[in-house]
């Protein structure tokens, strides 16, 4: 079982961060097919949020095959996002710190970093859809 | 989906002072209203016209589709904490319990206990000798206790300091959600409440300002900043009305509402939270955003 969290100063709408737990919990194989996600009623008491914020992103998730609903059960995951991308991050998260410790060594504070991570992640993912 | 209040042209009248005027709204079921407003814009009195407290002086009001002050029956189905939850604080909690349980029909005695012995709220101590917080989720397990359809608060987390407002509105969302009891509460917070509820009512003047569903006010109200602007000069497209404008030497920053996607490149859009755009409308008593036959046909009730 998940605890959901939510970010007070994001941005980001309510039910997309429980979505955007879900699938993170997912992606790092916290929560595999099978498991149940908390109940509506407890994860409305427990963040004092609107329970149809909750039903809305479990609606969401259950939209994007992750999840489905038993009615008067619960909520259960039914697609893993672990998959091979798993095993492969501890390789891949070794080769960004050696990135990571290049960039600072040629000058790059944080927000330098942060800046050029954003605009090439957006410029290669933009061409690959253009490929695509 | 049905309506849990309906309220046309409904209005009450202190002395030659009008504290509700032309109010016109509906409430679908399963909805967590907050009423907002400046102190004395009349939602007390709103709120005590729902629940047959008063009379109106004009128009109708209708709840659970019938009229409050008439029919003693609707008194069963609905649940109403006062302002500052007034109790009698000689009572014990067991004692506001068994009371509860006479003077109902429907009561649920179980529920409560259970809901105020996980809060921890001490059963053998005088009301008046508990915390504010304390008071008010005992307030909040009584109204509870009737399992009611419709639920009605009067600034429940006013007078709370963080803490307890938290464990109050925690308490509030988990009866909500066993019963899908429609709640409609007041308060002139509106930060509190962002996470809370999901339809808007703003009271201003003793009028209905703004109203309608959270998710789709916010997603038709945007923030625009790009370069100087004359105030002469045509909106950009996609830009229903301005509810708010200001400018510098060099820049202009409008809050809209939009009747469309903002593509002029010009502008730099951004979201903004429910209590910027409460705040904003506040500020002008002349702006509104009220549903029904509008040039934009939008159903923001929907």
């Amino acid at each position: 079982m998940i605890e959901f969290h939510l970010d007070g100063h994001s941005k980001v709408a309510t039910y997309m961060q429980l979505v955007q737990q879900v699938r993170q919990s997912l992606r790092l194989g916290l929560i595999d097919p099978g498991d149940q996600l908390p109940r509506v009623r407890e994860v409305a008491e427990a963040l004092a949020i609107n329970p149809n914020t909750v039903l809305k992103a479990y609606r969401q998730l259950e939209l994007e095959g992750l999840v489905s609903a038993r009615p008067g059960v619960g909520t259960f995951v039914t697609r893993s996002l672990a998959g091979p991308s798993l095993a492969n991050q501890a390789a891949l998260r070794h080769d960004l710190i050696g990135w990571l410790s290049q960039a600072r060594a040629a000058g790059l504070d944080q927000e330098d970093i942060v800046a050029l991570v954003e605009t090439t992640l957006r410029a290669t993912f933009q061409e690959g859809i253009a490929e695509a | 989906m049905s309506t849990v209040l309906e309220t046309t042209g409904l209005g009450k009248r202190y002395g030659g002072t009008w504290a509700l005027r032309d109010c016109t709204l509906r409430l679908p079921a399963g909805r967590v209203a907050a009423l907002v407003g400046p102190n004395g814009a009349g939602k007390t009195t709103l709120l005590h016209l729902a629940v047959g407290l008063l009379r109106p002086d004009a128009g109708t009001v209708q709840v659970l589709g019938r009229t409050p002050a008439a029919d003693s029956g609707l008194l069963t189905r609905i649940g109403f904490v006062a302002q500052d939850s007034p109790l009698y604080p000689d009572f014990t909690v067991p004692d506001l319990l068994k009371m509860g349980q006479k003077l109902n029909q429907r009561w649920d005695s179980e529920f409560a206990s259970a809901r105020l012995e996980r809060l921890r709220i001490p059963f053998d101590r005088k009301v008046g000798k508990l915390s504010g917080g304390q008071r008010a989720q005992v307030a909040l397990a009584l109204a509870l206790a009737k399992r009611p359809e419709f639920l009605l608060l009067d600034e429940p987390v006013a007078s709370l300091d963080p803490l307890a407002r938290r464990e109050f509105l925690q308490a509030l969302m988990g009866g909500v959600a066993d019963d899908g009891t429609t709640v409609l509460l007041s308060s002139h917070l509106v930060a509190d409440l962002e996470r809370v509820c999901d339809y808007l009512i703003v009271l201003q003047e003793s009028r209905v300002q703004v109203l309608g569903s959270v998710d789709d006010l916010l997603a038709e109200h945007q923030v625009l900043i790009g370069p100087r602007r004359a105030a002469a000069q045509a909106s950009p497209a996609g830009v229903a009305s301005v509810i708010r404008e200001s400018h510098t030497d060099k820049q202009s920053t409008l809050l809209v509402r939009t009747n469309g996607p903002i593509l002029d490149p010009a502008w730099t859009t951004r979201d903004l939270s429910l209590e910027d755009l409460v705040l904003a409308y506040l500020a002008d008593p002349s702006a509104g955003v009220l549903p029904g036959p509008s040039p934009l046909g939008m159903d923001l009730t929907s």
